[in-house]
This record gives C-alpha cells, structure tokens and sequence, in this order.
C-alpha cells in the first residue's frame, strides 16, 4: 500500500489528532518506512495458508450468563469532567454549519 | 418508465440475556443511569472483554431459527468511529467471518427472501440530547446501561420487492426470534431496530441501482410508510431525468417524509481490524445440533399445521400464529372447546377488538383459555346468547372472572322456557295489533318487528330461535 500525505491526514482526522504540518510530512515519511518493511512480508507465497491469530492456538474462553455487582454509579462517574442526573454530560454532537 | 423496488433491511436485535456480552453487568431495562456499569462496558483503559456463552447460544439459535449455516469458526473485529453513546471508541463486532450466513425467510405468498448473514456485536450507550433534536442540542447526556448488551444483526438479501413485503418479513422475523425466544423484539424498548436500503432500477435490469439507507424507523409501519415514500421520490427524481444521491435518509414521522441526514466525511470508514483481546470463537458440531435439536415449533409450520390440523385457512393461520403466545392460547382453548374454526373467529374478532382497546397483548390481558371455552359452551348449549357472550367476553376479560359466574351474578341466563316465553309473546301480541294485522297481510317485516319487541322486554334474554318459532305458531292462530 502506497502512502502519502493525504493518507495520513486523513487518517489523523478519523484519529480525531491535530497534527502540524511539519508532523504530516514527517509521519508521510515515517510510516512510509515502516509499510515498505512491512511489504517484504508479500515476497512469501500465503496461498492456502490461513491468518494466524494467536501464536500459541487458543480459542474464546466463555463466561456464564451471570450478573455481578459492578460499579455504582457514583463510583462511575467519578473521574467524569462533566455530569448531570446521573448521566456524563457531552458537548455538542453535530457541530453547526 | 416502469421501475422495480429493490430493498434490503438490517435488523438489530438485543439478545435476551441476563448479563451483557462481554461482561457482568445486568441487561435489566430501565433502573438508574450509569448504575448497570463496569470498567469494561464504560471503555476503560485495561478492561478485557469475555464472551457470555449465553449470548452465543442465543445467536446461533437465532441462525439456526432463520435457516442459516453456523461456522465452526468465527472472529470478532473492532468497528472504529468516534460517537458520545461509544465510550471505547470502537465496537466490537463480526466482520469477515461472521458467526452464521445464508438464510431465508418464506413470505405468506411462498416467496423466499434470503438472509445474508447473522452475526454478534456490542450495544451502544444511550444519548439523551438536551434539546427538541440532536441539531439543537446544546449538549448531551450519556447513560452506559445498555453498553455492551448483546446484539445480533441481520442482514437480508437485496430480495425484498415492495414496502409490503418489508414489512411481512419483519413481521415473520420477529415471530421467529420470539418463538425461538431469542429476544422480546420490543420495538418501543429499542430491543428490535430496523434500517432499510432502498433503490429503483429499471425493470428487466439485473444491475442495481443508487440507494438510499434509511434511519429513525421506529415501528414495522414507519419502515412501510417510510419505504413508500422513498419509492416515490426516488422513481420523480429518475423520472426527471435526474439522479438518486446515494446518502442516509432520516424517516420524520410527523411530517411522512424522509430527509437526507447530515453526511459525515468519514462516514462509513470504520478501520475494522481484528480485535486483539478475543480469541476465535470454536463451536463444536455436538453442541450446534443440540442447540438445533432443542427449536421450538416455528411459526410457518405450526401455521401449516393450524390449517391442516384444524381446518383454518392461510390467514386464519397466519393471525392464530402471529405471536407463540397467541397461538398457544388458541391450542389451549381448542383442547377444551373442539370447534377450531369457532375459537379462531372470537380470538379474530371480539378478543382481538378488546386487546386493541386496552392495548394488550393476549399474555398481559386476565383473559384465560379455560374462561374462553367456557364462554363458548355457554354459547353452544343455548344458556346465553352471542350478543350477551360479548358482554360476558369483556368482563371476564377485564377481571379474570368465570363467565358461568358473570351470567350467574348478573342473571343473564338466555330465557329458553316456552312457556315463560309465550306468556311474553302473547303481551307483546297484543300490545302491538297494527303489527300482527301487517303480519296476516304477508308484511314480513313484522316478524323481525315482534321479536325485537320480545327482545326489549327481556332485556335482549330470549332465546332467540324459541322466540321466531312461539311468535311464528301465536300469529297462525290468530
Ligand atoms: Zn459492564
């Protein structure tokens, strides 16, 4: 996959990061490193060979449907900034045009 | 230009479970804000998921429910977008190997519409928006109590040709996923949420066309009505010559129309990746057989069974199964009263006109099976009559209360002694002399005249046969 500026603009937006222009061109160059090393990984033919999720093979460990007592809700909203009945309190979800 | 509807739904339904599915926290609706919350379900840094094996044998009853094939082997993916009711900023879900693919669901009409997949996620939070909508909210408020509750969704075939047929598939799913007791599918409490794509092409043409999704459908007859819409807008704007944008549509149930939603530039990139803190889940083939072995009777084939067995016809069937507990009331009743056309027809009409009034349903109403036979042999036997069996019928409905009690208590015992009704029959005779002379004069209208008067008298008790037959034989003597 071919990186460039766009690219990683785009992908700090959907990051929700506010980057500097000099940071832009710096991660462009960065991350264009990191892929290309990462590429070497498409000299060796994977054909018939599943993705390996886990190193060791393990699969899902299930838990019973049971109801624990778990936070109250003081305790959860405690390191809120920003509360009101009981509820975090947001900002605005869709800016304004 | 004649067009052909093209629509595919996404439905998303909460698992019932007691616990959520990925944690320990209670699914109970309702209860304080914030109080049914963990580390976990709140996003916290470090908290690690553990899947509910609850949850998963639900989802794969669900597939099995719907005719789907459940894979040995499925994987969990983190879905990625920033949203206030998201507090991990992720969710997790099913992406390229989802738990079950490939089912159908059969139309009343014998038409198949095919299910594409079935597979588990995480519920969101709840926003409550401080304002009449979300555009004028200053600020919102967040409630994590349904975070994390179990969720399956799925998602159908573009095979679904008209509103009507929308809706007729969410109505058969919901009866599937209720009698497989999968989830309360309670639209009004979010547990059954429906979005619908929708796009037009030329009919003949096998390429689809530009659709539209639509939003905010909160009831099978908003997704009907929303639907019928779109197709109506869509098929003016090609009609036009223009183009259908393809963009989220929100349904506004006051004003009956749809409206494009504000776009987000990074919508619909979500970034799936695979979740690292969730193994594959494996499931054996033993214990998806014994999950299929263990399915209720559906409602198609206890319908086919309603018609064969009791004689009913397809809509008869199709309304006596519409709810399990609906049709396990009918069974009930039949068990005790052995005219299955007759029981249907009360259920149909009188029961269901007193559970659209109280807005009930058969299981919340004091209505019981043995109280309904009951009323029906009163019927049978000539101790009341039909118009006082629907007094009857509403009070035991309302209060639980035997009818032979209710006809007892209120003395509404049909009057069936001949002579108590002669010596009635001969007062209303003779009070009435214009109507007898039109009687011999060949009027028929006064018979019907007579025996209304007959019925007046005893407070509509005359047994009404006995009373056409005394009055008949009265007036010949004259
Ligand atoms: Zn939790």
């Amino acid at each position: 996959m071919s990186i460039n500026r766009e690219v990683v603009e785009h992908v700090a937006k959907l990051a929700k990061l506010a980057i500097s222009e000099e940071e832009a061109e710096q991660f462009t160059n960065e991350i264009a490193g990191i892929l290309a090393y990462a590429e070497k990984l498409n000299a060796l033919d994977t054909t018939g060979v599943d993705p390996l999720i886990s190193p060791v093979p393990m699969q899902a460990v299930l838990r019973d449907d049971i109801v624990e007592e778990n936070l109250s809700q003081q305790e959860a909203l405690a390191a809120a900034p920003e509360v009101q009945d009981g509820m975090f309190k947001v900002p605005r979800i869709i800016e304004e045009e | 230009m004649d067009y052909e509807v093209v629509i595919g739904l996404e439905v998303h339904v909460e698992l019932k479970t007691k616990a959520k599915i990925f944690c320990s926290c209670s699914t109970a609706f309702g209860g304080e804000p914030n109080s049914h919350v963990c580390p976990f379900c709140l996003g916290l840094p470090g908290a690690l998921p553990v899947l509910n094996k609850k949850a998963v044998e639900l989802a794969t009853r669900a597939a099995l429910a719907l005719g789907c094939t459940v894979h040995k082997t499925s994987t969990f993916h983190r879905k990625n977008y920033f949203y206030p009711d998201l507090p991990a900023a992720y969710q997790i879900s099913q992406y390229d190997k989802p738990l079950a693919t490939g089912g159908k669901i059969t139309l009343s009409n014998g038409k198949t519409i095919g299910i594409t997949r079935v597979h588990m996620e995480a519920e969101a939070g709840k926003s409550l928006h401080q304002g009449d909508d979300i555009l004028a909210a200053e600020y919102s408020l967040e409630d994590f109590n349904r975070s994390g509750i179990g969720l399956i969704e799925i998602v159908s075939e573009p095979d679904i040709r008209s509103p009507e047929e929308a809706k007729e598939y969410l109505e058969q799913l919901k009866a599937i996923l209720q009698y497989a007791e999968v989830s309360d599918c309670k639209m009004e409490e979010g547990s059954l949420r429906c979005d619908a794509n929708i796009s037009l092409r030329k009919r003949g043409s096998k390429e689809l066309g530009t659709k539209t999704e639509l939003k905010n459908l909160n009831s099978f007859r908003a997704v009907e009505r929303a639907l019928e819409y779109e197709v109506q807008r869509q098929s003016e704007v090609l009609k036009s010559g223009g183009e259908v944008v393809q963009e989220t549509r929100t349904w506004d149930e006051a004003r009956g129309i749809t409206s494009p939603m504000r776009s987000k530039e990074e919508a619909e990139d979500y970034r799936y990746f695979p979740e690292p803190d969730l193994m594959p889940l494996e499931l054996e083939e033993g214990w998806i057989e014994e999950i299929r072995s263990q399915l209720p009777e559906l409602p198609r084939d206890r319908a086919l069974r309603f018609q064969e067995e009791y004689g009913l016809n397809e809509y008869d069937s199709g309304l006596m199964v519409s709810t399990k507990e609906m049709a396990d009331f009918y069974e009930a009743t039949v068990k005790l009263f052995p005219e299955p056309k007759e029981v249907a027809n009360w259920l149909m009409v009188e029961v269901q006109r007193l559970l659209r009034s109280s807005e009930q349903e058969i299981q919340e109403s004091k209505l019981l099976p043995e109280n309904l036979a009951q009323l029906l042999k009163l019927v049978k036997d000539g101790t009341i009559s039909g118009s006082v069996a629907k007094t009857v019928l509403e009070e035991s409905f309302a209060t639980g209360e035997e009818p032979k009690k209710i006809v007892e208590a209120k003395g509404l015992s049909q009057i069936s002694d001949e002579g108590q009704l002669r010596e009635i029959v001969a007062s209303v005779v003779e009070a009435n002399p214009k109507s007898v002379a039109d009687y011999k004069t060949g009027k028929g209208k006064a018979l019907g005249f007579l025996v209304g008067q007959v019925m007046k008298q005893t407070r509509g008790m005359a047994n009404p046969q006995l009373t056409n037959k005394i009055l008949k034989e009265y007036l010949e003597q004259q």
